[in-house]
């Protein structure tokens, strides 16, 4: 999916936080990095639309996703399957995985209907293992497609920007 | 003649000694000053990989990147000609380009201007007044190094005397002759770029790549994600024709599916995966014939080959690994991601799979190079332990065999490719 954005980079958010439908993507954004530091993966995949994508590009620029080399990618298979990686007990690097813990903020509104919600926000995540702590740091994209009642809002497209991302980083055995 | 390694002696001997034919000492990893010694005894002593022509599409085109330690700057010049040149400034030593790729009519030092051409001459001096009588232009070019191709890659070397590259290669020639086939008829570019670190020594991830022992272990998560027919075709654990060759010089090669080796000697009996069923019908659609998509198809996940060459760089499945190392406990590694360069019907939807084949093993977040890189970062953790034990590279030893080429051969989960690095190695190291 290659979903262009306006680029809303300067402007002045129209709506408020407060607005119930922002509200409701934010309590979603912050209910997956919950998940996510958990590793509670399997409940993290459920708050995916069935088309829906989850992406970490390199080129941080790009929403030609289909046609650039990205750090992950994923569609509803892919995230099926990294699900199973995560969780099955023989990746060496999940099961070993470093301790993390997630910071989000920074939210702008970015379009705002009673269908779908698009925030930009921060994420500053430290991972701990063995000694040391990673930062990985990046501008993440959200867009939530809302449903009858908050329970059924679902990420439709979630996209990190990492300040390094067209640096070398760390492999990881988590998830951003 | 050979010490063998004790507690006593481990910390006194020769780098040279540390290397005893099918075992090495683990203070190859961790000492600081071996690994000194390395960055000039090896990396400014030998052709290092620096780029794949296909980075450098047209006059004005550059790359920059590392020889060992130092920063280079790989440009093409209007005549086409491509050069290496120290990313340094001849004035007062600023870096004079800090972006990874771009296109240039030159180089200008953002510190005081001093401008130099593609091919590294020094071209104009702002203010030149206050050097009349001082400086002579003509001597104030920046350092350039040898640089030489073979089949697209590219390789530079700071020491001016050493053989010509192609007589470095050797044996590897035709293995990269054959790596090139999987453009499937049209020529091999470098798609995109993976970087990522581990916490250990460079040479661990140089035993690596022709490291088949490692494979159904590491790579469980990842067999497991893939359909059968991968899956079934990276089970060589037990398929004798599945080999590795010492191909001199520090070079190897493992043959994990040996019926890709030569993508040319396809029979056209090997079932194309169902998986890439989508892909066939773009094809298809695009006007190409049965026989062409085959070559294509059969490529997706690369040659049934991993190259590996000393000391820097791999061809590997359907990427280059490049190491970079950064000190004794840290390396940089980069997958890229390698497809063909044709037209836009065809190389698009091929291209666009071949990416996404990629991603899901390669890249830092895939399903492979997080558990390598795990392995790795072990190695090195472990390796701080027991110095006087070495690290065993004897696996498969006493069933190595001359090839019909001449090669040593033995089995694709043999340490054959370890024993030709660390031969090399020690050679290098060498004081005589
Ligand atoms: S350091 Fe480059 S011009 Fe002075
Ligand atoms: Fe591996």
């Amino acid at each position: 999916m290659t979903e262009t954005l306006p680029d809303t980079r300067t402007d002045t958010a129209a709506t408020s936080l407060t607005d119930p439908r922002v509200l409701r993507g934010i309590e979603l954004a912050w209910r997956e990095a919950d998940l996510l530091d958990r590793k509670e993966y399997v409940a993290w995949n459920a708050l995916y639309a069935e088309d829906g994508h989850y992406v970490i590009p390199i080129d941080p620029t790009t929403t030609d996703f289909d046609n650039t080399l990205n750090m992950v990618y994923d569609d509803a298979r892919m995230r099926a399957m990294r699900v199973t990686r995560m969780t099955e007990g023989y990746a060496l690097a999940a099961v070993d995985s470093a301790t993390t813990t997630r910071t989000v903020s920074r939210f702008v509104p970015v379009e705002v209907s009673d269908a779908e919600v698009v925030l930009r926000a921060s994420q500053v995540l430290v991972a701990f293992k063995r000694g040391r702590h990673d930062l990985w740091a990046g501008d993440v994209e959200y867009r939530i497609r809302l449903g009858a009642t908050p329970a059924e809002d679902l990420i439709v497209l979630k996209v990190v920007r990492l300040v390094d991302s067209q640096a070398a980083v760390p492999a990881a055995g988590f998830l951003l | 003649m050979t010490t063998e390694i004790t507690a006593a002696n481990v910390y006194d001997l020769a780098a040279a000694d540390l290397v005893q034919g099918d075992r090495v000492a683990g203070r190859m990893y961790t000492d600081p000053e071996i690994f000194e010694q390395e960055m000039t005894r090896i990396f400014e002593h030998t052709w290092i990989w620096v780029a794949h022509e296909s980075e450098l599409p047209k006059p004005g085109s550059f790359k920059s990147t590392y020889v060992g330690r130092q920063p280079v700057i790989v440009s093409r010049d209007r005549k086409g000609a491509i050069h290496t040149l120290v990313n340094r400034c001849r004035h007062r030593g600023a870096s004079l380009c800090e972006k990874r790729t771009g296109e240039a009519n030159g180089f200008t030092c953002p510190y005081h201007a001093w401008s130099y051409s593609l091919d590294g001459k020094l071209r104009g001096i702002p203010y030149p007044e206050g050097y009349e009588g001082v400086l002579d232009k003509s001597e104030l070019s920046l350092k350039r190094l040898r640089t030489e191709s073979y089949g697209g890659m590219v390789f530079a070397t700071l020491d001016e005397d050493i053989e010509p590259l192609e007589e470095f290669l050797g044996d590897v020639k035709v293995w990269i002759d054959r790596f090139m086939k999987q453009g499937g008829g049209y020529p091999v570019k470098v798609l995109g770029t993976h970087q990522f670190t581990f916490g250990g020594n460079w040479k661990i991830q140089l035993e690596n790549t022709t490291d088949g022992y490692h494979f159904p272990i590491v790579h469980r998560s990842w067999m497991a994600s893939v359909d059968a027919e991968t899956a079934d075709m990276m089970s060589f654990m037990t398929d004798p024709e599945a080999i590795t060759h010492d191909l001199g010089n520090g070079h190897s090669v493992m043959q994990m599916v040996p019926e890709h080796s030569d993508l040319d000697a396809d029979d056209g009996t090997e079932k194309l995966q169902d998986r890439f069923d989508g892909l066939i019908a773009d094809l298809r659609a695009a006007g190409l014939s049965d026989s062409a998509i085959r070559k294509v198809v059969l490529a997706m996940h690369g040659t049934g080959f991993n190259l590996n060459l000393f000391p820097n760089v791999s061809m590997s499945a359907a990427f280059f690994r490049v190491l970079r190392p950064i000190s004794v406990d840290k390396t940089v590694i980069e997958h890229v991601a390698i497809g063909p360069d044709g037209p836009d019907e065809v190389v698009g939807p091929v291209n666009r799979a071949r990416l996404r084949v990629h991603e899901h093993f390669q890249g830092p977040f895939g399903f492979g190079t997080p558990d390598d890189a795990e392995g790795w970062d072990r190695v090195q953790r472990g390796a701080q332990g027991a110095p006087e034990m070495p690290i065993l590279v004897n696996r498969g030893a006493a069933r190595e065999k001359p090839s019909p080429e001449g090669w040593p051969t033995s089995h694709v989960t043999d340490e054959t490719g370890m024993r030709a690095a660390y031969a090399q190695w020690k050679q290098m190291m060498s004081d005589d």
